[in-house]
Protein backbone atom coordinates (compact mmCIF):
# COMPACT_ATOMS: atom_id res chain seq x y z
CA UNK A 1 0.00 0.00 0.00
CA UNK A 2 1.13 3.47 -0.79
CA UNK A 3 2.07 5.63 2.15
CA UNK A 4 -0.80 8.03 2.89
CA UNK A 5 -0.06 11.61 3.85
CA UNK A 6 -3.01 13.70 4.98
CA UNK A 7 -2.75 17.49 4.73
CA UNK A 8 -5.39 18.83 7.11
CA UNK A 9 -7.61 21.34 5.34
CA UNK A 10 -9.76 23.42 7.65
CA UNK A 11 -10.16 26.30 5.26
CA UNK A 12 -7.30 28.39 6.62
CA UNK A 13 -4.84 29.28 3.97
CA UNK A 14 -3.52 27.94 0.79
CA UNK A 15 -2.53 24.30 1.04
CA UNK A 16 -1.52 23.84 -2.52
CA UNK A 17 2.16 24.65 -1.94
CA UNK A 18 2.30 22.24 0.98
CA UNK A 19 0.79 19.38 -0.97
CA UNK A 20 2.90 20.13 -4.06
CA UNK A 21 6.08 20.15 -2.02
CA UNK A 22 5.15 16.84 -0.37
CA UNK A 23 4.40 15.28 -3.75
CA UNK A 24 7.76 16.55 -4.92
CA UNK A 25 9.72 14.87 -2.12
CA UNK A 26 7.54 11.76 -1.88
CA UNK A 27 6.46 10.90 -5.41
CA UNK A 28 5.45 7.37 -4.35
CA UNK A 29 3.14 8.53 -1.57
CA UNK A 30 -0.46 9.52 -1.80
CA UNK A 31 -0.92 13.11 -0.62
CA UNK A 32 -4.48 14.05 0.22
CA UNK A 33 -5.70 17.51 1.19
CA UNK A 34 -8.66 16.73 3.39
CA UNK A 35 -10.97 17.77 6.21
CA UNK A 36 -12.41 14.27 6.59
CA UNK A 37 -11.62 12.90 10.07
CA UNK A 38 -11.47 9.38 8.59
CA UNK A 39 -8.72 10.35 6.15
CA UNK A 40 -6.74 11.86 9.01
CA UNK A 41 -7.30 8.84 11.23
CA UNK A 42 -6.23 6.47 8.45
CA UNK A 43 -3.19 8.43 7.23
CA UNK A 44 0.36 7.30 7.97
CA UNK A 45 1.62 10.88 8.24
CA UNK A 46 -0.31 14.03 9.05
CA UNK A 47 0.62 17.56 8.03
CA UNK A 48 -1.17 20.37 9.83
CA UNK A 49 -0.64 23.75 8.14
CA UNK A 50 -2.45 26.98 8.78
CA UNK A 51 -2.45 30.70 8.15
CA UNK A 52 -4.39 33.62 9.44
CA UNK A 53 -5.55 34.72 12.85
CA UNK A 54 -5.65 32.42 15.89
CA UNK A 55 -9.33 32.99 16.60
CA UNK A 56 -10.33 32.18 13.00
CA UNK A 57 -8.12 29.08 12.97
CA UNK A 58 -9.59 27.69 16.18
CA UNK A 59 -13.12 28.46 14.99
CA UNK A 60 -12.41 26.66 11.71
CA UNK A 61 -10.95 23.61 13.49
CA UNK A 62 -14.08 23.40 15.64
CA UNK A 63 -16.40 23.96 12.69
CA UNK A 64 -14.74 21.09 10.83
CA UNK A 65 -14.89 19.02 14.06
CA UNK A 66 -11.22 18.28 13.87
CA UNK A 67 -10.08 18.93 17.48
CA UNK A 68 -10.15 15.34 18.63
CA UNK A 69 -8.81 13.73 15.49
CA UNK A 70 -5.95 16.21 15.20
CA UNK A 71 -4.91 15.70 18.82
CA UNK A 72 -5.17 11.95 18.41
CA UNK A 73 -3.04 12.02 15.27
CA UNK A 74 -0.44 14.15 17.05
CA UNK A 75 -0.16 11.54 19.79
CA UNK A 76 -0.03 8.53 17.49
CA UNK A 77 1.78 9.16 14.23
CA UNK A 78 4.33 11.39 12.58
CA UNK A 79 2.77 14.82 12.68
CA UNK A 80 4.11 18.02 11.16
CA UNK A 81 2.69 21.40 12.19
CA UNK A 82 3.50 24.42 10.04
CA UNK A 83 3.09 28.11 11.02
CA UNK A 84 -0.39 28.40 12.62
CA UNK A 85 -0.29 24.60 12.70
CA UNK A 86 2.48 25.03 15.29
CA UNK A 87 0.84 27.86 17.23
CA UNK A 88 -2.54 26.19 17.75
CA UNK A 89 -0.82 23.22 19.44
CA UNK A 90 -0.03 25.47 22.41
CA UNK A 91 -2.35 26.44 25.25
CA UNK A 92 -3.23 30.06 24.76
CA UNK A 93 -2.64 32.88 22.29
CA UNK A 94 -2.55 36.59 23.05
CA UNK A 95 -3.91 37.26 19.54
CA UNK A 96 -7.48 38.58 19.15
CA UNK A 97 -7.66 39.54 22.86
CA UNK A 98 -6.89 35.98 23.90
CA UNK A 99 -7.75 32.62 22.33
CA UNK A 100 -7.78 29.15 23.90
CA UNK A 101 -5.83 26.73 21.72
CA UNK A 102 -5.57 22.93 21.49
CA UNK A 103 -3.19 22.75 24.46
CA UNK A 104 -1.20 19.73 23.31
CA UNK A 105 1.85 21.61 24.57
CA UNK A 106 1.17 23.94 27.52
CA UNK A 107 2.49 27.38 26.88
CA UNK A 108 1.48 30.56 25.12
CA UNK A 109 1.71 32.45 21.87
CA UNK A 110 2.93 36.03 22.09
CA UNK A 111 3.22 38.94 19.68
CA UNK A 112 6.66 40.01 18.49
CA UNK A 113 7.47 43.17 20.46
CA UNK A 114 6.95 46.45 18.57
CA UNK A 115 9.77 48.91 18.03
CA UNK A 116 12.50 46.30 17.85
CA UNK A 117 15.62 47.92 16.47
CA UNK A 118 16.88 46.66 13.11
CA UNK A 119 19.68 47.76 10.84
CA UNK A 120 20.02 50.99 8.87
CA UNK A 121 18.40 52.90 11.72
CA UNK A 122 14.97 51.48 10.94
CA UNK A 123 12.76 49.44 13.24
CA UNK A 124 12.39 45.73 12.53
CA UNK A 125 9.24 45.21 10.53
CA UNK A 126 6.27 43.15 11.67
CA UNK A 127 5.31 40.67 10.24
CA UNK A 128 8.66 38.97 10.31
CA UNK A 129 8.64 38.17 6.59
CA UNK A 130 11.65 36.60 4.95
CA UNK A 131 14.58 34.24 5.45
CA UNK A 132 15.99 33.70 8.93
CA UNK A 133 18.28 31.12 10.44
CA UNK A 134 17.08 28.21 12.55
CA UNK A 135 19.59 27.31 15.23
CA UNK A 136 19.03 23.62 16.00
CA UNK A 137 18.68 23.09 19.74
CA UNK A 138 18.31 19.31 19.73
CA UNK A 139 19.24 16.56 17.33
CA UNK A 140 16.18 15.24 15.58
CA UNK A 141 15.47 13.01 12.56
CA UNK A 142 13.91 16.01 10.79
CA UNK A 143 17.24 17.85 10.88
CA UNK A 144 18.96 15.03 8.98
CA UNK A 145 21.11 16.64 6.25
CA UNK A 146 19.83 20.10 7.19
CA UNK A 147 22.77 22.29 8.22
CA UNK A 148 22.58 24.04 11.55
CA UNK A 149 21.66 27.71 11.06
CA UNK A 150 20.05 27.01 7.69
CA UNK A 151 17.71 29.73 6.52
CA UNK A 152 13.98 29.15 6.25
CA UNK A 153 11.15 31.37 5.04
CA UNK A 154 9.05 32.94 7.80
CA UNK A 155 5.84 34.97 7.74
CA UNK A 156 4.40 35.65 11.19
CA UNK A 157 3.72 38.24 13.86
CA UNK A 158 3.36 35.87 16.84
CA UNK A 159 5.71 33.26 18.27
CA UNK A 160 5.40 30.29 20.64
CA UNK A 161 6.65 30.06 24.22
CA UNK A 162 6.23 26.44 25.37
CA UNK A 163 6.30 26.02 29.16
CA UNK A 164 8.66 23.09 28.72
CA UNK A 165 11.75 24.66 27.17
CA UNK A 166 13.13 21.22 26.36
CA UNK A 167 10.53 21.00 23.58
CA UNK A 168 12.46 23.52 21.50
CA UNK A 169 13.97 22.01 18.37
CA UNK A 170 15.18 25.34 16.98
CA UNK A 171 15.44 28.98 17.90
CA UNK A 172 15.54 32.04 15.67
CA UNK A 173 16.63 35.59 16.24
CA UNK A 174 14.36 38.42 15.13
CA UNK A 175 14.54 41.19 17.66
CA UNK A 176 13.94 38.49 20.25
CA UNK A 177 15.33 34.97 20.32
CA UNK A 178 12.21 32.83 19.89
CA UNK A 179 11.42 29.12 19.58
CA UNK A 180 11.00 28.50 15.84
CA UNK A 181 10.43 24.74 16.00
CA UNK A 182 9.31 22.32 18.67
CA UNK A 183 9.57 18.53 18.84
CA UNK A 184 7.70 16.29 21.25
CA UNK A 185 6.52 12.69 21.01
CA UNK A 186 5.34 12.24 17.41
CA UNK A 187 5.17 15.93 16.66
CA UNK A 188 7.54 18.23 14.87
CA UNK A 189 6.17 21.71 14.35
CA UNK A 190 7.81 24.78 12.89
CA UNK A 191 7.01 28.46 12.67
CA UNK A 192 8.67 28.72 9.25
CA UNK A 193 7.34 27.37 5.96
CA UNK A 194 9.40 24.38 4.79
CA UNK A 195 7.28 24.22 1.63
CA UNK A 196 8.59 27.68 0.69
CA UNK A 197 12.16 27.31 1.93
CA UNK A 198 13.89 25.92 -1.16
CA UNK A 199 16.36 23.06 -0.58
CA UNK A 200 16.50 23.21 3.23
CA UNK A 201 12.73 23.08 3.45
CA UNK A 202 12.43 20.24 0.95
CA UNK A 203 15.04 18.26 2.89
CA UNK A 204 13.06 18.74 6.09
CA UNK A 205 9.89 17.53 4.34
CA UNK A 206 11.79 14.57 2.88
CA UNK A 207 12.94 13.70 6.40
CA UNK A 208 9.38 14.00 7.65
CA UNK A 209 7.89 11.57 5.13
CA UNK A 210 10.60 9.06 6.03
CA UNK A 211 10.18 9.57 9.77
CA UNK A 212 8.56 6.87 11.88
CA UNK A 213 7.66 9.38 14.59
CA UNK A 214 10.31 8.34 17.06
CA UNK B 1 20.33 37.31 11.41
CA UNK B 2 17.53 38.40 9.17
CA UNK B 3 18.37 38.38 5.46
CA UNK B 4 17.43 41.02 2.92
CA UNK B 5 15.70 39.56 -0.11
CA UNK B 6 16.38 39.69 -3.85
CA UNK B 7 13.25 39.32 -5.94
CA UNK B 8 13.53 38.92 -9.72
CA UNK B 9 10.43 40.14 -11.54
CA UNK B 10 9.02 38.69 -14.75
CA UNK B 11 6.64 40.67 -16.93
CA UNK B 12 4.29 38.16 -18.49
CA UNK B 13 2.05 38.92 -21.47
CA UNK B 14 -0.41 36.23 -22.42
CA UNK B 15 1.70 33.53 -20.84
CA UNK B 16 5.06 34.65 -22.27
CA UNK B 17 7.89 36.56 -20.64
CA UNK B 18 8.30 39.90 -22.39
CA UNK B 19 11.47 41.99 -22.60
CA UNK B 20 13.18 38.66 -23.25
CA UNK B 21 15.54 36.77 -21.06
CA UNK B 22 19.00 35.82 -22.21
CA UNK B 23 20.36 32.71 -20.63
CA UNK B 24 22.59 30.48 -22.73
CA UNK B 25 21.23 27.32 -21.20
CA UNK B 26 17.56 28.09 -21.57
CA UNK B 27 15.72 26.55 -24.50
CA UNK B 28 12.78 28.90 -24.52
CA UNK B 29 13.59 32.25 -22.96
CA UNK B 30 9.98 33.33 -23.24
CA UNK B 31 8.68 30.51 -21.10
CA UNK B 32 8.03 31.88 -17.61
CA UNK B 33 8.21 28.42 -16.09
CA UNK B 34 11.69 27.84 -17.44
CA UNK B 35 12.87 31.28 -16.38
CA UNK B 36 11.44 30.86 -12.88
CA UNK B 37 13.16 27.50 -12.59
CA UNK B 38 16.43 29.15 -13.51
CA UNK B 39 16.03 31.99 -11.00
CA UNK B 40 15.23 29.48 -8.30
CA UNK B 41 18.45 27.58 -9.05
CA UNK B 42 20.39 30.84 -8.86
CA UNK B 43 19.08 31.46 -5.35
CA UNK B 44 16.23 33.94 -5.79
CA UNK B 45 14.52 34.57 -2.43
CA UNK B 46 11.12 35.02 -4.07
CA UNK B 47 9.80 35.48 -7.60
CA UNK B 48 7.28 38.08 -8.73
CA UNK B 49 5.18 37.73 -11.87
CA UNK B 50 3.58 40.81 -13.27
CA UNK B 51 0.76 39.95 -15.63
CA UNK B 52 0.59 42.69 -18.24
CA UNK B 53 -1.93 40.87 -20.43
CA UNK B 54 -4.31 43.47 -21.78
CA UNK B 55 -7.35 41.28 -22.23
CA UNK B 56 -8.90 39.76 -19.15
CA UNK B 57 -9.93 36.74 -21.24
CA UNK B 58 -6.31 35.76 -21.48
CA UNK B 59 -5.70 35.84 -17.76
CA UNK B 60 -6.43 32.15 -17.46
CA UNK B 61 -3.01 31.68 -19.05
CA UNK B 62 -1.40 33.30 -16.01
CA UNK B 63 -3.17 30.82 -13.76
CA UNK B 64 -1.60 27.97 -15.72
CA UNK B 65 1.83 29.57 -15.43
CA UNK B 66 1.48 29.94 -11.66
CA UNK B 67 0.27 26.35 -11.33
CA UNK B 68 3.23 25.01 -13.24
CA UNK B 69 5.80 27.11 -11.41
CA UNK B 70 4.29 26.33 -8.00
CA UNK B 71 4.58 22.62 -8.58
CA UNK B 72 8.33 22.74 -8.95
CA UNK B 73 9.68 25.97 -7.50
CA UNK B 74 9.48 26.01 -3.71
CA UNK B 75 10.07 29.64 -2.79
CA UNK B 76 7.44 32.38 -2.31
CA UNK B 77 5.66 33.46 -5.48
CA UNK B 78 3.86 36.78 -5.94
CA UNK B 79 1.50 37.60 -8.79
CA UNK B 80 0.45 41.13 -9.71
CA UNK B 81 -1.48 42.72 -12.54
CA UNK B 82 -5.22 42.68 -13.03
CA UNK B 83 -6.09 41.73 -9.45
CA UNK B 84 -9.40 43.54 -8.99
CA UNK B 85 -11.80 41.23 -7.21
CA UNK B 86 -11.72 38.80 -4.31
CA UNK B 87 -12.18 36.08 -6.88
CA UNK B 88 -9.00 37.13 -8.70
CA UNK B 89 -7.10 36.80 -5.43
CA UNK B 90 -8.60 33.42 -4.68
CA UNK B 91 -7.83 32.15 -8.19
CA UNK B 92 -4.15 33.06 -7.95
CA UNK B 93 -3.72 31.74 -4.42
CA UNK B 94 -5.34 28.45 -5.25
CA UNK B 95 -3.14 28.18 -8.33
CA UNK B 96 -0.17 28.27 -5.96
CA UNK B 97 0.74 31.95 -5.56
CA UNK B 98 1.69 32.90 -2.01
CA UNK B 99 0.94 36.58 -2.38
CA UNK B 100 -0.89 38.83 -4.79
CA UNK B 101 0.00 42.41 -5.53
CA UNK B 102 -2.92 44.84 -5.76
CA UNK B 103 -2.19 48.04 -7.59
CA UNK B 104 -4.73 50.13 -9.46
CA UNK B 105 -7.69 48.44 -7.81
CA UNK B 106 -6.44 49.63 -4.43
CA UNK B 107 -6.34 53.22 -5.66
CA UNK B 108 -9.89 53.15 -7.01
CA UNK B 109 -11.31 50.99 -4.24
CA UNK B 110 -9.20 50.93 -1.06
CA UNK B 111 -11.83 48.84 0.71
CA UNK B 112 -10.84 46.01 -1.61
CA UNK B 113 -7.50 45.81 0.23
CA UNK B 114 -9.23 45.58 3.58
CA UNK B 115 -11.61 42.97 2.26
CA UNK B 116 -8.80 40.91 0.74
CA UNK B 117 -6.68 40.95 3.91
CA UNK B 118 -9.67 39.99 6.04
CA UNK B 119 -10.41 37.12 3.69
CA UNK B 120 -6.94 35.76 3.10
CA UNK B 121 -4.71 37.31 5.75
CA UNK B 122 -2.26 40.21 5.54
CA UNK B 123 0.62 37.88 4.75
CA UNK B 124 -0.60 37.35 1.19
CA UNK B 125 -1.65 40.87 0.26
CA UNK B 126 1.00 43.15 -1.21
CA UNK B 127 0.00 46.68 -2.17
CA UNK B 128 1.89 47.93 -5.20
CA UNK B 129 2.50 51.67 -5.41
CA UNK B 130 3.73 53.42 -8.55
CA UNK B 131 5.05 56.83 -7.55
CA UNK B 132 6.58 59.84 -9.27
CA UNK B 133 8.29 62.83 -7.74
CA UNK B 134 6.06 65.91 -7.95
CA UNK B 135 7.59 69.07 -6.46
CA UNK B 136 8.67 68.16 -2.92
CA UNK B 137 6.73 64.91 -2.57
CA UNK B 138 5.76 61.74 -4.43
CA UNK B 139 2.44 61.15 -6.06
CA UNK B 140 0.76 57.94 -7.13
CA UNK B 141 0.23 57.41 -10.85
CA UNK B 142 -1.78 54.71 -12.56
CA UNK B 143 -1.92 53.37 -16.11
CA UNK B 144 1.77 52.80 -16.42
CA UNK B 145 2.62 56.19 -14.99
CA UNK B 146 0.37 58.22 -17.28
CA UNK B 147 -2.50 59.13 -14.97
CA UNK B 148 -1.95 61.18 -11.83
CA UNK B 149 -4.21 60.45 -8.88
CA UNK B 150 -3.36 63.31 -6.58
CA UNK B 151 -2.54 60.79 -3.84
CA UNK B 152 0.57 61.29 -1.74
CA UNK B 153 2.58 58.05 -1.93
CA UNK B 154 3.86 58.10 1.65
CA UNK B 155 0.43 58.82 3.11
CA UNK B 156 -1.06 56.17 0.85
CA UNK B 157 1.43 53.57 2.07
CA UNK B 158 0.44 54.38 5.65
CA UNK B 159 -3.22 54.08 4.80
CA UNK B 160 -2.70 50.73 3.07
CA UNK B 161 -0.81 49.48 6.14
CA UNK B 162 -3.80 50.43 8.29
CA UNK B 163 -6.04 48.58 5.83
CA UNK B 164 -4.07 45.42 6.52
CA UNK B 165 -1.53 45.19 3.69
CA UNK B 166 1.32 42.81 4.54
CA UNK B 167 3.93 44.44 2.37
CA UNK B 168 4.48 47.41 0.06
CA UNK B 169 5.94 47.01 -3.42
CA UNK B 170 7.19 50.50 -4.19
CA UNK B 171 8.10 51.42 -7.76
CA UNK B 172 9.61 54.73 -8.75
CA UNK B 173 8.10 55.59 -12.13
CA UNK B 174 10.87 58.17 -12.60
CA UNK B 175 13.50 55.47 -12.35
CA UNK B 176 11.71 52.51 -13.90
CA UNK B 177 13.77 51.42 -16.91
CA UNK B 178 16.29 54.24 -16.43
CA UNK B 179 18.98 52.01 -14.90
CA UNK B 180 20.20 54.86 -12.70
CA UNK B 181 19.30 53.19 -9.39
CA UNK B 182 16.29 53.20 -7.09
CA UNK B 183 14.83 56.48 -5.88
CA UNK B 184 16.32 55.89 -2.43
CA UNK B 185 14.79 59.01 -0.93
CA UNK B 186 11.35 57.72 -1.87
CA UNK B 187 12.08 54.25 -0.50
CA UNK B 188 13.40 55.67 2.75
CA UNK B 189 10.43 58.00 3.18
CA UNK B 190 8.04 55.07 2.86
CA UNK B 191 10.16 52.59 4.86
CA UNK B 192 10.28 55.03 7.75
CA UNK B 193 6.57 55.74 7.58
CA UNK B 194 5.23 52.17 7.73
CA UNK B 195 5.66 49.18 10.03
CA UNK B 196 5.47 46.56 7.25
CA UNK B 197 8.24 45.45 4.86
CA UNK B 198 8.97 47.59 1.80
CA UNK B 199 10.24 46.23 -1.52
CA UNK B 200 12.17 48.77 -3.60
CA UNK B 201 11.59 48.60 -7.35
CA UNK B 202 12.44 50.56 -10.47
CA UNK B 203 15.81 51.63 -11.77
CA UNK B 204 18.36 48.91 -11.10
CA UNK B 205 21.18 49.01 -13.64
CA UNK B 206 24.09 47.68 -11.60
CA UNK B 207 24.74 45.72 -8.44
CA UNK B 208 25.65 48.75 -6.35
CA UNK B 209 22.07 49.96 -6.84
CA UNK B 210 20.81 46.92 -4.94
CA UNK B 211 23.15 47.72 -2.06
CA UNK B 212 22.02 51.36 -2.08
CA UNK B 213 18.36 50.31 -2.02
CA UNK B 214 18.99 48.55 1.28
CA UNK B 215 21.58 50.86 2.84
CA UNK B 216 20.29 54.24 1.69
CA UNK B 217 16.66 53.38 1.00
CA UNK B 218 16.15 51.11 3.98
CA UNK B 219 14.34 48.53 1.80
CA UNK B 220 13.62 45.08 3.19
CA UNK B 221 13.80 43.57 -0.28
CA UNK B 222 14.99 44.68 -3.69
CA UNK B 223 13.23 43.86 -6.94
CA UNK B 224 14.84 43.93 -10.37
CA UNK B 225 14.05 42.67 -13.82
CA UNK B 226 16.35 43.53 -16.66
CA UNK B 227 19.75 43.08 -14.98
CA UNK B 228 18.82 39.47 -14.37
CA UNK B 229 16.93 38.85 -17.62
CA UNK B 230 19.79 39.86 -19.80
CA UNK B 231 22.17 37.78 -17.75
CA UNK B 232 24.27 40.83 -16.97
CA UNK B 233 24.46 39.36 -13.50
CA UNK B 234 23.19 36.20 -11.94
CA UNK B 235 21.20 36.40 -8.74
CA UNK B 236 24.03 34.52 -7.05
CA UNK B 237 26.51 37.22 -8.07
CA UNK B 238 24.17 39.93 -6.83
CA UNK B 239 23.83 38.22 -3.46
CA UNK B 240 27.59 37.77 -3.11
CA UNK B 241 28.10 41.43 -3.96
CA UNK B 242 25.58 42.59 -1.37
CA UNK B 243 26.97 40.23 1.22
CA UNK B 244 30.50 41.59 0.71
CA UNK B 245 29.11 45.05 1.41
CA UNK B 246 27.96 43.84 4.78
CA UNK B 247 24.32 43.07 3.98
CA UNK B 248 22.95 39.88 5.47
CA UNK B 249 21.87 37.58 2.62
CA UNK B 250 20.75 33.98 2.18
CA UNK B 251 23.72 32.55 0.30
Amino acid sequence: MKQQIAVVDYGMGNLRSVSKALEHVAPDSRVKVTDDPNDIANADHVVFPGQGAARDCMAAIKRHQLNAVVLEAAREKPFLGICMGLQVLLGFSDENNGVELLNLFPGKVTRLPPAMQGEEGLPLKIPHMGWSQARQTQSHPLWHHVDDDSRFYFVHSYYVEPDDEALAAATTEYGVNFVSAIAGSHVFACQFHPEKSADSGLQLLRNFVQWDGR
Amino acid sequence: MFAKRIIPCLDVDNGRVVKGVQFVDIRDAGDPVEVARRYNLEGADEITFLDITASSDDRATMVDVVEQVASEVFIPLTVGGGIRKIDDVRRMLSAGADKVAINTAAVFNPEFVREATEHFGSQCIVVAIDAKAVNDHWEIFTHGGRKPTGLNAVEWAQKMTEYGAGEILLTSMDRDGAKTGFDNRLTRAVAEAVSIPVIASGGVGELQHLVDGVKLGGADAVLAASIFHFAEYTIGEAKQFMSKQGIEMRL
